[in-house]
C-alpha cells in the first residue's frame, strides 16, 4: 500500500529537498534509467521525459502533509520547492523499503542544472538506438536548446559515472 | 497517382452521435480502418468498467478514434494555408490521429497495472511491426510507419505535428471528453469545440490559441474538470477497477502456484502472466475473450477467485470509506491484523485506491519547462500561458485535487460470524462516519 509514495518520501527525504519540478521530473527518470525501482511511468515530452504519475503522487503527498511545497513567484512562472515534513518522516517509518542506497547518485544529479539533465534524460530516453542516431535524434528534437559537442560527451560521461556510482 | 495521394471515388462518411460525420476521402485512412488490428478496437470499451456505473458508456476505442481523426481533420482544414503548417504532413497527422490507441488492451488500465505493460509500446509495435497495419503504411513510403509511430510517442522532429494529436489541448483529448459525456449522459462534458478549431494557430513548434478564444478555452478546462470527478474518478467504476486489478493478480498467483490446476487453463493468458508477451499474443486479446475467462472463473475451486469474478459480473462491488494515510495508517495496520483474523485476505479485499492510478488528469499551468501549457497568442504575437490570463483557470487549478479510499467487501463483513472481529472492524471502518454504499 503506497509504497510508491514511500519511495518518493525516501527520496526528497535522501536528496535534503528538491528545487524545481523539472530537476525533479528528470531525476527520478535519470535514477529508474540507473537501476532505482521509481515504478513511475514516463512519456516524452516537449522538455524531454515526463511523468503525469510523478506529478500526481508529488501533489497527493503534499496534500497529505508529507510533503511541504512552497512556490516562489519568477514573474512569467512559479518555481516549487519541495522538502519532508515530520509526518511524512513518521510515515516513512513504517516502510522497508527494497531500495538501493542512492545518496551518492542524487547528489551527483543535484549539482547539475535542470538544462543539463534534460539533456542526459533525452539521451536516456533514445537509448535504444545507436550513439550516432541517438545523437541526430537529439539535434532533431531539441534544435532550440542548441546542446554543444563538449556537454553531449560530457553527459555521455555522466551517465556513465552515475551507473556506475 | 501515388498511393499515399489516392482518393476513394466518392467520400464515405460515418455517422457519428458526437460529429455528425466523419469523413474519410484518402485510401489509405480507408485501407487503414479496413485492418484486423483497427477493427479489434470496436471490442474494447473506451471506458472499462465505467458502464458498471453509468450503463450508456458501452463505446469503443474504435468510436474514439474514428472521432480524434475527423477532429485532426477538421483542424487541418482550417490550417492548411496558415503559415508554418506544412501541408505534407497531413497524411501523417490523420493516420498518427486514426492509430493512436491502437494498443490499447482489454480493460487496459488495470490490466497494465498488473502485468507491468504499456499500451503505447505495442501501439508503436503494432505500426512497426508484422502487421496488417504496418502493410498499408508501408505503401505509403518504407519510413512511413516509423514516422508514424514516431508522432505517436511524441518523439516526432517536428513538435506541432505532435501538438495537435497529443498536448493539453488536442485532439485526443477533444473527443473523449465530448464522446464520453455523451455515452454516459452526463450534463458535463460539453463545450463550444467548432470554437476552438477556429481560434486554433499554428506556431513553429505547437498550436496556440488566439487570445479572443480564450472563454471557449475556459469551457473546455471546466469540462475537463468535472469529467474528471464526476465520471473518470467516480468510485463506484474504481471500485470495479479494484476488483478487476485483483482477478487478474489471483489469477496469475494461481498459474504461479504448482499445486493448483484451474478447470478452464489460462491459454490467452499464459504469455502475461509468464511476462514474455508477443505481439501476435496481444492482438488476440479483447474483451470478449477476458469476459468470457471472467464468467467461467466464477466455477473455479479457489473461493478468491470465484468470488472476485462473481462480483465482477453480477456488480457486486466493494464498499469504500475515505481513507487518510497521514491520520489513519494505525487503523489500517489494525485492519489488516482483523481481517485476517476473520479469515479473509486483505491482499484481495484490503485495497487502498490512490486518485494517482487513474489515467486521466486536469490541466495543471506547471512550472517553466515542467510539461508545454496552453499558450494564448496575445494581439502583439507574445505567448501568455492560460491561467495566468484566465481567472477561472488560475482558480480551479489551485484547488486540492486528490484522494484515497479503502475498499472492502460489505457483504462479507456484514456475514462474519466472530462478533468480536467484526465489531473491531466495523468500529474502524463505520466509527470515522458513515460507509459509501457503491450502489
Amino acid at each position: 500500500m503506497l509504497i510508491n509514495h514511500a519511495k518518493l518520501i525516501h527520496f526528497f527525504r535522501v536528496t535534503g529537498g528538491i528545487t524545481g519540478r523539472k530537476k525533479l521530473q528528470k531525476m527520478i527518470y535519470i535514477l529508474q534509467k540507473s537501476a532505482v525501482p521509481f515504478e513511475e511511468k514516463y512519456q516524452f515530452h516537449f522538455y524531454g521525459p515526463y511523468s503525469e504519475e510523478l506529478t500526481l503522487r508529488v501533489e497527493e503527498l503534499c496534500n497529505l502533509g508529507f510533503i511541504e511545497e512552497t512556490r516562489e513567484d519568477k514573474a512569467n512562472y512559479f518555481q516549487y520547492h519541495y522538502n519532508v515534513t515530520r509526518a511524512g518522516e513518521g510515515f516513512l517509518e513504517q516502510f522497508t523499503l527494497d531500495m538501493p542506497d542512492m545518496t551518492d547518485k542524487t547528489e551527483l544529479l543535484q549539482s547539475r542544472s535542470s538544462r543539463f539533465l534534460e539533456l542526459v534524460s533525452t539521451i536516456l530516453y533514445f537509448e535504444h538506438l545507436e550513439k550516432c542516431e541517438q545523437i541526430e535524434k537529439l539535434h532533431k528534437m531539441k534544435p532550440k536548446q542548441n546542446f554543444t559537442e563538449a556537454e553531449i560527451t560530457e553527459a555521455y560521461q555522466f551517465i556513465k559515472q552515475i551507473r556506475s556510482t | 497517382m501515388a498511393y499515399k495521394d489516392e482518393k476513394l471515388s466518392e467520400e464515405k462518411v460515418f455517422k457519428d452521435p458526437v460529429h455528425r460525420y466523419v469523413h474519410v476521402q484518402d485510401r489509405v485512412i480507408w485501407d487503414l480502418i479496413a485492418t484486423p488490428e483497427f477493427q479489434r478496437l470496436r471490442r474494447i470499451k473506451q471506458l472499462g468498467t465505467t458502464n458498471l456505473t453509468f450503463h450508456g458508456a458501452e463505446h469503443s476505442r474504435f468510436n474514439h478514434s474514428l472521432g480524434v481523426y475527423e477532429i485532426v481533420r477538421r483542424i487541418l482544414n482550417n490550417f492548411k494555408d496558415r503559415e508554418h503548417w506544412n501541408n505534407e504532413e497531413r497524411l501523417l497527422c490523420l493516420s498518427a490521429a486514426l492509430l493512436h490507441d491502437l494498443g490499447h488492451g482489454p480493460f487496459s488500465h488495470s490490466f497494465e497495472k498488473v502485468f507491468r505493460l504499456d499500451h503505447e509500446d505495442f501501439t508503436q509495435a503494432i505500426i512497426v511491426g508484422k502487421t496488417k497495419v504496418n502493410e498499408v503504411l508501408r505503401r505509403v513510403a518504407p519510413d512511413f510507419p516509423g514516422r508514424v509511430a514516431d508522432v505517436i510517442g511524441k518523439t516526432y522532429e517536428d513538435q506541432l505535428v505532435v501538438s495537435l494529436i497529443s498536448s493539453q489541448i488536442d485532439a485526443d483529448r477533444m473527443d473523449y471528453l465530448q464522446r464520453d459525456a455523451y455515452y454516459t449522459g452526463v450534463s458535463y462534458g460539453h463545450f463550444d469545440m467548432e470554437r476552438i478549431l477556429r481560434v486554433m494557430r499554428p506556431i513553429e513548434d505547437q498550436v496556440v490559441i488566439k487570445s479572443t478564444g480564450m472563454h471557449a478555452v475556459e469551457d473546455y478546462i471546466m469540462s475537463r474538470y468535472q469529467m474528471y470527478w464526476q465520471v473518470y474518478f467516480h468510485p463506484v467504476t474504481r471500485s470495479a477497477e479494484v476488483i478487476l486489478s485483483k482477478i487478474f493478480q489471483r489469477a496469475k498467483a494461481l498459474y504461479q502456484d504448482p499445486d493448483y490446476d484451474f478447470k478452464l487453463e489460462p491459454t490467452h493468458f499464459i504469455s502475461f502472466f509468464e511476462e514474455n508477451v508477443t505481439l501476435a499474443d496481444y492482438v488476440k486479446l479483447d474483451e470478449t475473450i477476458v469476459q468470457y475467462y471472467f464468467h467461467l472463473w466464477q466455477e473455479e475451486e479457489d473461493a478468491i477467485l470465484s468470488d472476485l469474478c462473481e462480483r465482477f459480473m453480477n456488480r457486486r462491488l466493494f464498499k469504500y470509506v475515505e481513507f487518510n494515510p497521514n491520520l489513519q495508517m494505525n487503523d489500517y495496520l489494525e485492519l489488516i491484523t482483523l481481517f485476517k483474523q476473520a479469515g479473509i485476505d486483505p491482499e484481495y479485499y484490503l485495497v487502498v485506491d490512490s486518485s494517482s492510478d487513474l489515467p486521466y488528469d486536469f490541466y495543471r499551468p506547471g512550472e517553466e519547462e515542467e510539461r508545454l501549457p496552453i499558450h494564448l497568442q496575445m494581439p502583439n504575437g507574445d505567448l501568455k500561458e492560460l491561467s495566468r490570463h484566465s481567472d477561472i483557470v488560475e482558480s480551479i487549478s489551485g484547488k486540492k485535487r486528490t484522494d484515497h479510499k479503502l475498499y472492502f467487501p460489505g457483504d462479507l463483513l456484514k456475514g462474519l460470524a466472530d462478533r468480536r472481529v467484526k465489531e473491531a472492524i466495523m468500529e474502524i471502518l463505520y466509527g470515522q462516519g458513515e460507509t459509501s454504499n457503491v450502489d
